[in-house]
């Protein structure tokens, strides 16, 4: 009697648990403290900088053509968007238009690396459940992509594919022939997805309802990307700041109102499907033309501020840079989308239960490095 | 509302800002101590609706430490740039905006860890990345003699 008496007098207590920073589910170094009372969640703290490497002060000191390759180790998933976004802040401070042959070869890798980042998501996200059929599913899906990377970048993830005026190189003569094969293949795919995990009733249990975030909270802690729009905030810089090819082709901004884990879950399925929409209208009409705008040897930005955003496939990815004049910048800070993005899981937890901090996490879709910088 | 809208505006809210148009935005350096009331007016103010926090940067202006905001708004899709200097440049302190925006709360606790400014009235003042580190990085004038080998 003495022992069942003591054991509820425990469960009213409040535990303090430590989750990570090794932990298959944070996929990354995250250490959440986590305040527990019987299973419920009351207050999660996340502890960062286990991956910090000062990329913002490295950039300091070295030159534009450069950071290209630094931006990379950030979002690793999102690596050509983030390279993309830096060369587009250097053109715009030099004012320099690149041809349209590189607008459109940017904005198709940028939706290849979309795919595939999600696709990864989608895996990993799966495990996370327990479903573990999908990570097979979706890193047999995402090696069709990486292959297309390969060939054209040399490289599978890292692919620093950009420079500041153009493209590294030229595509590889098969890559119209690989992307376009993939679409083929992967619409008819996708509805697998949807039948292994998104129709799954254990799948709705868990996620329906769990981690609800309203759109004014999404603003006010800066939430961006798939995680913002399943609230209904509508931040989609594709749509509302067009850059390279973006405002040449038609798609829609996957937008839902309840802004739960299904509905964070949903909207990323729903952009790979308008990926796949963006990269068709373009693959096709690739036109002719240089691969790069001839630049100086050395890259000096004017003095001044300039500030790009682009959307990753993660949220708003913004770069600011201050230049003095140098080859190098004075100051350059990434807005990172992760780092806003992390911070709403204390808030939209509370009161779960432990297992749903899984699902929550697993839906706001974090990549650590990103987040640490 | 459009820059010029937008620095006329904020020219009637604090008359001795510095307002300089930049290549995107409106560039308004405001005095330290009016930072509050100003980034307050321009969130409540229904032609502004400064809603969202982009980004925060802390950053080392050499004589002086400063930090910049970008605000837009998600309801009139501009934007607006706020800098703040601090006085003294051993002792660095700001009025902190995270009563207006959440998310300030963070970035400022990412500013502090890696330039050492302090915030007024910050709800939980800590070090982000950095926790058993001496100095802040991010200043011109630090120097690592372990891990930073200068050129």
């Amino acid at each position: 009697m003495e022992k069942v008496l003591s054991s509820v007098v425990e469960e009213q207590q409040e535990y303090i648990i430590n989750m990570g920073p090794q932990h298959p589910s944070t996929h990354g170094v995250l250490r959440l403290v986590l305040s527990l009372k019987g299973e419920t969640v009351l207050n999660v703290e996340p502890h960062i900088g286990y991956i910090h490497r000062g990329i913002e002060k490295m950039c300091e000191s070295i030159t534009y053509p450069q950071i290209i390759h630094l931006t990379d180790r950030m979002d690793y998933l999102s690596a050509h968007i983030n390279n993309e976004a830096v060369c587009l802040a250097v053109e715009k401070a030099l004012d320099i238009e690149v041809p349209e042959h590189v607008k459109y070869i940017r904005t198709i890798m940028s939706e290849l690396t979309r795919i595939q980042s999600h696709q990864l998501w989608w895996a990993s996200f799966g495990m996370d459940l327990g479903a573990l059929t999908c990570f097979f599913y979706g890193l047999r899906d995402r090696e069709k992509i990486l292959d297309i990377f390969e060939e054209t970048c040399g490289s599978r993830m890292i692919v620093s594919y950009n420079c500041p005026g153009g493209l590294m190189y030229d595509i590889h003569p098969n890559f119209q022939k690989g992307v376009k094969e993939f679409i083929k293949y992967f619409r008819k795919i996708l509805p697998e997805y949807n039948q292994l995990l998104t129709d799954n009733v254990i799948f709705h249990e868990r996620s329906k309802g769990i981690g609800v975030l309203t759109r004014e909270d999404a603003i006010a802690f800066g939430i961006t990307g798939p995680s913002a729009r399943a609230s209904g905030f509508s931040c989609d810089v594709r749509k509302h700041e067009p850059y390279s090819a973006y405002d040449k082709v038609k798609f829609s901004e996957i937008l839902y109102s309840s802004g739960d884990t299904f509905h964070r879950y949903t909207a990323r399925i729903d952009e790979m499907w308008e990926s796949m929409n963006i990269i068709e209208q373009l693959i096709d009409n690739i036109p002719e033309g240089p691969h790069f705008v001839k630049m100086k040897p050395i890259i000096k930005l004017p003095e001044g501020e300039y500030y790009q955003r682009v959307e990753t496939a993660r949220g708003e990815l913004g770069v600011y840079i201050i230049s003095d004049g140098n080859k190098n910048p004075y100051r350059i800070k990434f807005r990172s989308p992760n780092f806003s993005n992390l911070w709403v899981m204390n808030h939209i937890s509370k009161g779960m239960k432990i297992a749903d901090l899984v699902a929550i996490s697993g839906s706001l879709d974090l990549v650590i490095p990103d987040i640490d910088r | 509302m459009d820059n010029l809208q937008l620095e006329n505006f904020v020219r009637n809210l604090v008359p001795e800002a510095e307002i300089k148009a930049g290549k995107q935005f409106t560039e308004a350096s405001i005095p330290a101590e009016k930072l509050h009331s100003v980034a307050k007016s321009l969130r409540d103010s229904k032609e502004t609706w400064f809603d969202f926090l982009v980004c925060l940067t802390g950053v080392d202006f050499g004589q002086n430490l400063g930090v910049v905001y970008h605000l837009r708004s998600t309801e009139h899709l501009h934007t607006v740039v706020l800098k703040a200097m601090c006085s003294d440049r051993l002792n660095p302190s700001l009025a902190t905006v995270s009563d207006l925006w959440i998310c300030a709360e963070f970035l400022e606790n990412e500013v502090f860890d890696l330039l050492g400014i302090q915030f007024e009235n910050h709800p939980h003042p800590r070090r982000l990345f950095l926790e058993e580190t001496d100095g802040f990085p991010l200043r011109k004038d630090f120097t690592d003699i372990i891990n930073i080998v200068s050129k």
